[in-house]
């Protein structure tokens, strides 16, 4: 084990989220990323040769492309080697078929839950899809009533077997196409797991779509793919929760989500991600909303060594309206480098962000942002708002925000915060009885309450109670 | 029954040294009012926030006491005779607030994404914890602690764990209370402070000790900024702490004002970081016509 392992594993925080599962590989590859690599990895999910020249482009594009670099305050990327870290995807896809029963679940994981002090009923919860009977049966009950209206939510390895026109259509190729980043470029290479969904013209899916632990317990959640398809009209909202801790001992997570937004369509994306932290997490998310379509982005980003992450909006169509809410939390040697973008393409449209991190111990947040008004995008408008929380003077938070505005009839606002945890505030609570550690809480709470409120409860108390175990250990 | 007792109490400014306190006695009792008036700067807001345990202040002689009687918390608590004596300065400020001490700010926090309801209902099951931890003996506490890690402490509105006050039952308290103070419901979903008026922040701190019941509450000048309707509520809500709770109350304030309508059992005036005078309500109004040069000339022989 490196020191720098050892390290993470003497707080007690860490030691709740540091699990490891022993790999059981059925197939080994060679450490790098080769094409045979590609090849034994699409052949292992029966994959159309469509896919498999897909994922060869991308490896292709991948290998030409360099590093990022040069980015002001960059989180520093130079501890990751993908070389190493790519056959670990091998005996992940090994376990495709997942898991569907709570009982299934490795031990790991749900001792997870208990370490995390979540009672039994909210695990049944929490546990989504599989679990318990009751809620099963309510999920079974659900998965008719939509395949009835015609909605898919499936795996999407299996999208790809069952749904090919729409996925061929859909699958990295104008949204997030591999060569938008080297990571975009790996992502289509090695990519494996995540979710399907489309929702046919006009339906609403009154039901948040949550795919909680769906990542984890198909083992393969460290290049998932998440494709949204909502046609016109239409309304979904996603959650993807993995507030548990991988399970792997992997070190990058290099995910995709593409969100298709039809005219009048309306669709929300949550995630609350939290991240083991010895973990690189890159990123690569974006929709494109057409004539009056919504989208909405709401994440908590949490753990991870260090994340570079920019939800993304393409406001394509006239009246197109994007909301962005954010959260990350930083401690003792993470760098979370996180925000959004959105590019007005059209008029009368509109984008609201608002960001909130906090750092302790030294962590690090970055807000990173761009807003691009293009030319011809008249009376657009949009509102920037990124709040900072810091604990102590060592931890550090920027705001980056970049506006490009081409079209002069428009409506622009920033407006940034940053503070450390007042004393007058804590004194004030506790005085009221609560101990200096609740006080804390507390206020941490409240300042990430945008975002709870966003959620369905069972993910807004799980949020809270992970932000809580990441504060444990450095209060006192 | 309790009494707050402050002996000899000389206090300074923890950076930078400034002398402050200068030697304060001062003793209140339950179902007392005690107004404390004085100049700016002679040192209420300090002896307010000593007493309640400000990190921002150093303590360099004398003792703040509280004594409590054994029935002070009701029957659920059973106060053993070596513990009914204890020295606020060796406490934390939660461990104060659990001992029956409130401190009214003058100028209160504003806590945003945090509602009246939930923050109230968990100093409250707070309070009730913190007593408990300080009552019981050692080794009951740590196995109570260890039985309930990771559930009692979260500011998540959630299920009440055992012997705490749940929502539903909060809510009631909260309506009750907001009601005698003649307080907008719709306060209770607001959040802490956040955007309330200067009034409306006065109401909520005296909201807040009606909720608290505390034994001993220090209101620093809870008059300021308010209108004379206003006042006359927030001086409703001090009254009953006293008539209905029995609470000792220490009313900080530059006005007579206030005191039409909270009359005090005493009047004290500090100048220069000690008590230079003490008298009935005749000594506000005293003051009230002619100053406090008087005071001082009194204490020192010089004007």
């Amino acid at each position: 084990m490196s020191s720098e392992q050892d390290h993470l594993k003497d707080t007690d925080t860490e030691a709740r989220f540091e699990f490891k599962k022993e790999q059981n590989a059925a197939v080994k590859s060679d450490k790098g990323l080769t094409e045979e690599i590609i090849r034994m990895i699409s052949e292992d999910k029966d994959e159309p040769d469509w896919m498999l020249e897909r994922r060869l482009r991308a490896l292709q594009q991948y290998q030409n492309m360099p590093m990022p670099s040069g980015w002001p305050g960059m989180p520093d990327l130079s501890g990751l080697d993908v070389e190493e870290i790519v056959p670990y995807i091998r005996p992940d896809v090994d376990k495709r078929e997942g898991v569907d029963d709570w009982t299934e679940l490795p031990d790991e994981i749900k001792d997870t839950f208990d370490k995390l002090g979540i009672p039994e009923a909210e695990k049944n919860a929490l546990s989504g899809v599989g679990a318990q009977y009751e809620s099963e049966v309510v999920y079974q009950n659900m998965q008719e009533q939509w395949e009835e209206k015609g909605v898919i939510f499936m795996n999407m390895d299996r999208a790809v077997q069952e749904h090919p026109e729409l996925v061929k259509e859909h699958f990295m190729t104008t949204c997030v196409p591999p060569s938008d980043n080297k990571f975009a470029a790996l992502h289509g290479a090695v990519w494996s797991g995540g979710s399907f969904v489309y929702v046919p013209e006009g339906v609403t899916v009154e039901m948040p779509v949550q795919a909680y632990f769906r990542m984890n317990s198909e083992g393969m959640g460290q290049f998932e793919h998440t494709l949204i398809i909502a046609e016109e009209g239409s309304e979904v909202h996603y959650i993807e929760g993995c507030s548990a801790p991988k399970y792997g001992t992997h070190n990058l997570h290099s995910g995709g989500v593409e969100v298709f937004v039809g005219e009048d369509a309306h669709v929300q994306y949550s995630t609350v991600q939290n991240w083991s932290k010895n973990t690189y997490n890159l990123n690569t998310k974006r929709a494109i909303v057409e004539e009056n379509g919504t989208m909405e982005w709401v994440s908590g980003s949490m753990g991870s060594k260090a994340t570079m992450l920019y939800p993304c909006s393409i406001l394509k169509g006239r009246g197109a309206t994007d909301t962005h809410i954010t959260i990350a939390f930083a401690g003792e040697g993470q760098d979370i480098d996180t925000g959004a973008k959105v590019y007005h393409n059209a008029p009368n449209t509109s984008s609201t962000i608002e960001s909130k991190s906090i750092s302790k111990d030294g962590g690090r947040t970055n807000y990173r942002g761009l807003v691009h008004i293009a030319d011809g995008a008249e009376n657009s408008s949009t509102a920037v708002e990124c709040d900072a929380l810091m604990f102590d003077n060592e931890s550090t938070s920027d705001t980056m925000p970049y506006m490009e505005i081409e079209e002069s009839k428009v409506d622009v606002a920033h407006e940034a915060t940053v503070g450390k945890i007042g004393d007058e505030d804590i004194f004030y609570l506790q005085s009221r009885g609560l101990d200096d550690d609740d006080a804390k809480k507390m206020i941490v709470a409240g300042f990430i309450e945008p975002i709870t409120e966003e959620l369905p409860i069972e993910y807004a108390v799980e949020l809270n109670r992970l932000i809580e175990l990441e504060m444990e250990g450095s209060l006192g | 029954m309790a009494r707050l007792e402050l002996t000899n109490l000389h206090a300074e400014v923890a950076e930078g040294g400034e002398k402050i306190l200068d030697g304060v006695d001062l003793e209140v009792e339950s179902g007392e009012i005690h107004a404390l008036m004085g100049p700016n700067g002679s040192g209420k807001s300090t002896t307010a926030k000593v007493i309640a345990g400000h990190p921002a202040y150093e303590v360099t002689e004398g003792e703040v006491l509280i004594h409590i009687e054994e029935d002070e918390f009701g029957d659920d608590i059973e106060i053993d005779e070596d513990q009914r004596t204890w020295d606020l300065l060796d406490l934390e400020p939660n461990e104060r607030a659990a001992l029956g001490v409130f401190l009214g700010f003058q100028y209160p926090a504003e806590i945003e994404g945090v509602t009246m309801t939930n923050f109230l209902r968990t100093a409250l099951n707070a309070k009730i914890e913190e007593r408990e931890e300080l009552f019981e003996d050692e080794e009951e506490d740590e196995a109570a602690e260890e039985d309930e890690a990771g559930f009692e402490t979260s500011p998540m509105e959630g299920p009440a764990d055992e012997g705490e006050i749940g929502v539903a039952e909060f809510q009631g308290i909260l309506q009750e209370k907001m009601e005698q103070l003649d307080m907008d419901e719709k306060f209770a979903q607001r959040y802490l402070n956040a955007g309330f008026s200067g009034g409306e922040k006065k109401q909520n701190e005296v909201l807040q000790a009606a909720i608290l019941e505390p034994s001993i509450a220090v209101l620093d000048e809870i008059d300021s900024g308010l209108d004379i309707d206003r006042l006359q509520d927030v001086s409703n809500g001090i009254n009953a702490l006293r008539d209905e709770q029995g609470t000792g109350i220490l009313q900080i304030t530059h006005y007579q004002r206030i005191l039409d309508y909270v009359e005090p059992d005493h009047v004290h005036v500090m100048l220069d970081g000690k008590i230079a005078k003490s008298g009935g309500p005749e000594l506000a109004e005293a003051l009230e016509d002619e100053g406090y040069d008087w005071v001082r000339e009194e204490a020192y022989g010089t004007a």
